[in-house]
């Protein structure tokens, strides 16, 4: 198993640290990369290094260029400005060596709708030359993982979203991969899937596989990142663990209140200087501070009365919201 | 622990284009029924209802009018059954460049799917392009032996013909592969088909020699790559064969085919790789 650096050895600028391209331990060093699609930059000069063994996350609002990294770091998408560095090997020379070794599960699925299950995961075995044998042996093991058993000689057709899903995780890990590449891998999948798949995740994680993983879920990210950057607008905006980014980014507490329709905007106005950092959402207000009952005290005391509110611990949710200025839902 | 420098066990390394076309041939023999008629079925329809039926009107025809010459000396059969078999592996050829390609580009991303592996573009091209060349032999070979059965094949040269017919669908396949990856839809494929191939189909030879058509049909059917393959095949099916002329038949399919591999080559690459 691959010993766990606490996240105390982590501490790295934004820009996802000094330690150099050639880091025995980075399994990704990517140095001011980007991505252009014409005129159009997705992937703004970031840099960031993933070490071996640690569960890596990429946050950030729809279109903020993270499918575009993923699939440079893959070795699908030619990187038009940069360096990276992907198993020491330089994707625009060894993409194949690369992606050998390597297991990619894409936002949107691939699947072939009209092979079965089990000729899906097969094929995919096949694509890697591993031998007939072996591969029918790991397509029993990964169908158990998924829990497809039953599905297995079922047409893709005929399972559901999630089910999919799961295949598309399942195939991603035939070829044994050293490094993993999850784009969006839950999205879809039901709360049990979800945890299934989390302690999936993290059993990878202890045979030293290195896992990368974009998400839009912040219970996710914090259970399962050690450290994660958030990304907005083709750049990265911060980079840290969870905890050091809740405590970079948020404060101790927040005070949610709930106002009528169209009223949390006036109340807002009148809550500034009078609390901490005031957040507007559509449907509620978010008031940043270090003790949330004080807050609410003196929310009453200007008598002001939300129909709903309550102080909650700060969490990733909430530093998405400030670096991003949007909530997950957009 | 896996290390960084380990190769995988339990593999073996082989050509690149042979992982796409273990693809194609799963798939194949998964969905084979579904293809059986218009492979397999259909040009020996047409050449029992064309060189049987049409054939024995065309034949008493000739002979009261003694022209039989025109057909190379032949009965009707004889003289479209080489036309109707590289006829066919243009349309195989073509046919499997066009829906199934358009499936992986876009409706099911399969080829998205195998370019995450090590497979690389070109793997899939020449993967695609040897599937074609075993389909069209396939289904080639069937006619053949269908052909012969009923004694229509008399020239010791009629086996090279199956060569001819898989040519013949490469270099159709190739430029309709690179076509297809040109497009966002299937609008554009109907089109194709009914302008280009049909036409082709009917106008290239197979149904009647060339010299029966005006003056300037007979130049653009001569431009036409359709008409190399049927002139080359009937040649080698009939027993007539000159050497320079099938030279300069086989010299435009390799053209085309190569031409056609090299387009599609760019065009999946930056189709796939953006
Ligand atoms: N092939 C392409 N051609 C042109 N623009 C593209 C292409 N792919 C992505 N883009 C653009 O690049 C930007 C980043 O897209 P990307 O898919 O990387 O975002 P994302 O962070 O993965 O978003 P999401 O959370 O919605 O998946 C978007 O504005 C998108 O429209
Ligand atoms: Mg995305």
């Amino acid at each position: 198993m691959h010993p766990h650096q606490g996240n105390g050895a982590l501490r790295e600028g934004p820009a996802g640290g000094q330690s150099d391209v050639f880091d025995p331990d980075a399994v990704v060093t990517a140095r001011a990369l980007s991505k252009r699609f014409g005129d159009f930059t997705a992937v703004d000069a970031v840099s960031f290094s993933i070490r071996k063994g640690e569960v890596f996350g990429f946050l950030g609002p729809n279109g903020a260029g993270k499918t575009s990294t993923m699939r440079m770091v893959s070795c699908l998408s030619p990187v038009t400005e940069g360096t990276l560095r992907v198993l020491g090997l330089d994707p625009n020379h060894d993409g194949p060596a690369i992606r050998r070794r390597l297991g990619l599960v894409p936002q949107d699925d691939t699947l072939d709708l009209e092979l079965t299950v089990r000729d899906n995961l097969y094929l995919y075995g096949r694509y890697f030359d591993i031998d007939k044998r072996e591969v029918r042996a790991r397509v029993e093991n990964l169908l158990e993982f998924a829990q497809l058993l039953e599905k297995g000689d079922e047409a893709v057709d005929k399972l559901s979203g999630g089910m999919k899903r799961r295949l598309t995780i399942a195939r991603a890990l035939i070829s044994n991969p050293e490094l993993v590449i999850l784009d969006e891998p839950t999205t879809g999948l039901d709360p049990q899937a979800r945890h299934l798949l989390w302690d999936r995740l993290y059993r990878l994680k202890q045979q030293g596989v290195t896992l990368v993983i974009t998400t839009h879920y912040m219970d996710e990210a914090e259970q399962l990142c050690d450290r994660l950057v958030v990304m907005d607008k083709g750049r990265i905006v911060a980079a840290g663990s969870p905890r050091e980014l809740i405590a970079e980014f948020a404060t101790r507490e927040v005070a949610e209140l709930r106002f009528g329709v169209d009223e949390n905007e006036k109340m807002a106005d009148r809550l500034q200087g009078v609390a901490g950092r005031v957040e507007v959402l559509p449907d509620r207000l978010l008031v940043y501070t270090d003790d949330g009952d004080a807050v609410l005290q003196q929310v009453h005391e200007l008598g002001l009365h939300a129909e709903a509110e309550f102080v909650r611990r700060s969490s990733l949710e909430d530093v998405f919201l400030r670096l991003t200025g949007r909530s997950l839902a957009d | 622990m896996a290390s960084v420098t380990a190769v995988a066990p339990n593999t073996r390394r082989v050509p690149g284009f042979v992982r796409p076309y273990r693809y194609f041939l799963l798939r194949y023999r998964r969905t084979w029924r579904g293809t059986l008629t218009s492979s397999i079925l259909y040009p020996l329809l047409y050449l029992l209802a064309m060189g049987v039926g049409l054939g024995h009107l065309v034949n008493s025809h000739l002979a009261t009018h003694g022209g039989s010459a025109r057909l190379g000396g032949v009965g009707y059969v004889q003289f479209i059954a080489p036309g109707l078999l590289v006829a066919s592996a243009m349309q195989w050829g073509a046919n499997e460049s066009m829906y199934p390609v358009m499936g992986g580009l876009k409706w099911l991303k399969t080829y998205h799917a195998l370019l995450a592996t090590p497979v690389q573009v070109k793997d899939l091209v020449h993967g695609h392009l040897a599937w074609v060349a075993t389909r069209v032999g396939g289904s080639s070979a069937v006619f053949l032996v269908v052909v012969a059965a009923f004694g229509y094949l008399v020239s010791p040269f009629a086996p090279l013909a199956l060569f001819v017919a898989i040519l013949t669908g490469l270099a159709f396949a190739a430029p309709v592969a690179a076509f297809t990856s040109t497009q966002d839809n299937d609008s554009a494929l109907a089109l194709m088909y009914r302008l280009g191939l049909v036409p082709l189909f009917l106008f290239s030879g197979t149904f009647f020699p060339i010299g029966q058509l005006p003056g300037w049909l007979q130049v653009a059917a001569r431009l036409t790559p359709l008409y190399h393959g049927v002139a080359l095949s009937r040649g080698l099916m009939l027993g007539h064969v000159s050497v320079v002329d099938e030279l300069g038949h086989v010299g435009y399919l390799v053209g085309m085919m190569v031409i056609g591999l090299v387009w599609m080559r760019r065009s999946f690459t930056r189709r796939l790789v953006v």
